[in-house]
């Protein structure tokens, strides 16, 4: 891999920073929601670079594309908070995190000076030889059931906690 | 047939789900009491035409591959026997059967997921069966809805995805670099290469690990999760989930991929008794009953990993049946703030007192869990903390050993003032109608306060069984 090819991924890491802090500290959802979807764009074209394509389509059509269109359409049913709250939340916001792009940056920089000494090669066995789709679906059938359970705990979780009930007595 | 415990909770939640009606809602909670009790029983008999044999046929379907030790029994039997606690806690405090039901399946769920990491060979499987574990934990805390239930459920969830972060990274290195994710193939990677990116993948998968475990410095989420959620909740979250998900998967990591090197045992033995130390200390000023216990946890966990620090087998051996006791008698306190919380709505402790005489069961049976968790002989608690006390000495600790027993009496100290200020003096006002915890609860408490004491008395025969042997499988 060439130096431009680094500096090009390092840009859009960056970047990708950027985004994902603008969607923590914002001061609205939607653009949060926003924030969130520009964040996972980024991850895709990265993706796309590290030669897998279709983890990137899968990133960019379920977590840039559906889930954006969930959150959208979720924050148009609540309640905007009033201007006045709105600046006091992010006030209050800025005051407890405002030092996490500060920190971020010293780690990096510190990152950068630190010798990690890698001679790792990638095996055969995890190279780009085999299909992905081979490796979910025959090599770790088990790993993905078990994502299937998650996905059902996570049905189950939205039945629980958007669902109205009375309070029980006890 | 190891898989059965999988496959089966969740076919049955499955089926329990088909739209049949109410019959399917009732069944459910006869359904997970059969399945909590099967693997009880399945855990302390070892039946080898049950874990001996494989169902071919599914097995290789879905490439199973697990393996069962004398550890994964231990923590088989703590699963099977706080999620019964938790089935009978839920049965006196939630009273909607539509509720009853969603709550039923999200406890198999959970339980199903605890049984996953305890008995996989594979440090990706460990993590997707992590990852249902904590979604499931999550959406139990959240369970009643109210602000505080959310709070805790969101404090978990973020420090829980930070974990899982570290936990998936670590894995994509390790994976990198061994070519497969099983736990011999990383094991023989390490030890075959000098390489410092696969030491950092280990340092970040420990430091998720610890987050889950709830270990200090990784320890903010757990009193509020513990705090916040519903009762049947807490027994769970404080009986097994931290355990399962943060301990049990530190040790075996260390056991089957780093081994117990002089850099790691001197960690473990810090981390440890600073945990001892911490979570003692702020549950003195507590007012909240289960807030206290939740800091008695983090206390009560700093001696399993300070047992595992000194990696001797007979500290092993002590420091699995202080998890195995910890499981046992932090559910007996938590199953009793279960009973005060229903009976006064509340936990806070200024308000009760002298409740032992309108709750006998519960007043007497906390007294027993108080005095396991401080060490008190004959109670199951105090051999295993005397084990974990000796080893150190016997190893040189002797440091960490005086801090192990002055702690012990730190323990000692709030468990009483609890017990003095709940249970014990006069009867405080208001409180003269209150009546007995419910028959599920009491079942409980009694189930739970026999355990410690017939683990104590029958401490011998216990320990040359079921504990001596997971020392000696422990140093290679």
């Amino acid at each position: 891999m060439t130096i431009n090819h680094i500096s090009i991924d390092t840009a859009l890491l960056v970047v990708m920073m950027i985004a994902a802090l603008w969607t923590v500290m914002g001061r609205s959802l939607l653009k949060a929601a926003i924030g969130l979807a520009v964040t996972s764009a980024i991850i895709t074209i990265l993706m796309f670079r590290l030669d897998s394509p279709l983890a990137a389509v899968f990133e960019l059509s379920v977590c840039a594309g559906l889930m954006t269109v969930v959150f959208v359409s979720t924050i148009s049913l609540t309640r905007p908070l009033a201007h006045k709250e709105i600046v006091e939340l992010s006030r209050e916001r800025h005051k407890r995190f405002g030092y996490l792009p500060l920190l971020l940056i010293l780690v990096a920089v510190v990152l950068t000076f630190v010798k990690i000494r890698n001679n790792i090669a990638a095996p055969p066995a995890v190279g780009a030889s085999i299909d992905v789709r081979q490796v979910m679906w025959n090599m770790r059938p088990l790993d993905m059931f078990g994502q299937i359970i998650i996905i059902i705990i996570g049905a189950l979780g939205v039945v629980v906690l958007f669902e109205e009930r009375k309070k029980d007595e006890w | 047939m190891p898989s059965l415990l999988i496959f089966i909770p969740l076919f049955g939640i499955v089926i329990l789900n088909l739209p049949f009606g109410k019959a399917m809602r009732n069944a459910a909670f006869w359904f997970a009491l059969a399945v909590f009790i099967v693997q009880i029983v399945l855990a302390i008999t070892h039946q080898p035409i049950f874990w001996g044999n494989e169902i071919e046929q599914m097995d290789a379907f879905f490439r199973v591959n697990f393996s069962v030790d004398q550890l994964s029994f231990v923590m088989l039997l703590c699963i099977g026997l706080v999620s019964l606690t938790s089935l009978l806690v839920m049965r006196d405090t939630i009273f909607d059967i539509n509720e009853r039901f969603k709550f039923i399946n999200l406890l198999m769920l959970a339980s199903m997921g605890m049984s996953g990491i305890v008995m996989v060979t594979d440090i990706f499987t460990m993590y997707i069966f992590l990852e249902i574990t904590a979604i499931a934990s999550f959406i139990l805390i959240a369970f009643e809805k109210d602000v505080y239930a959310l709070e805790g459920a969101f404090k978990y969830m973020v420090l829980s995805a930070l974990a899982s972060v570290l936990i998936l990274a670590a894995t994509a290195i390790l994976l990198l670099g061994a070519g497969s994710a099983s736990f011999t193939a990383i094991a023989d990677a390490i030890h075959r290469t000098d390489n410092n990116l696969i030491a950092v993948a280990m340092g970040l998968f420990v430091c998720g690990l610890l987050i889950k475990g709830g270990m200090v410095p990784f320890h903010g989420w757990l009193p509020d999760a513990y705090g916040a959620a519903s009762p049947a909740v807490s027994v769970l979250l404080a009986g097994i989930v931290t355990k399962a998900a943060g301990i049990y998967t530190l040790i075996r990591a260390l056991n089957s991929i780093l081994g117990f090197d002089a850099n790691i045992k001197a960690l473990l033995l810090a981390l440890g008794t600073i945990s001892i130390l911490v979570g003692a200390f702020a549950a003195i000023g507590q007012k909240d009953f289960k807030r206290m216990l939740a800091y008695s946890s983090i206390s009560q966990t700093g001696y399993i990993v300070l047992g595992f620090g000194c990696a001797t087998p007979l500290a092993i051996a002590g420091a699995v049946f202080h998890l195995f006791n910890h499981s046992i008698f932090k559910s007996l306190l938590f199953v009793n703030s279960a009973a005060v919380e229903t009976r006064l709505g509340s936990t806070d402790m200024d308000r009760a007192g002298g409740l032992a005489q309108k709750m006998p069961i519960t007043g007497f049976t906390s007294v027993i869990g108080a005095l396991s968790a401080a060490g008190i002989p004959p109670l199951s608690g105090f051999w295993s903390k005397i084990i974990i006390v000796v080893a150190l000495w016997q190893a040189g600790h002797t440091w960490y050993a005086a801090t192990a027993i002055m702690a012990s009496i730190i323990t000692l100290a709030y468990l009483l003032a609890m017990q003095r200020k709940v249970f014990f003096g006069k009867l405080a006002l208001g409180l003269e109608d209150i009546e007995e915890a419910r028959l599920g609860i009491r079942a409980a408490s009694v189930m739970l306060a026999a355990i410690i004491i017939g683990f104590g008395v029958l401490f011998p025969s216990a320990y040359a069984i079921f504990i001596a042997p997971i020392g000696e499988m422990f140093i290679k």
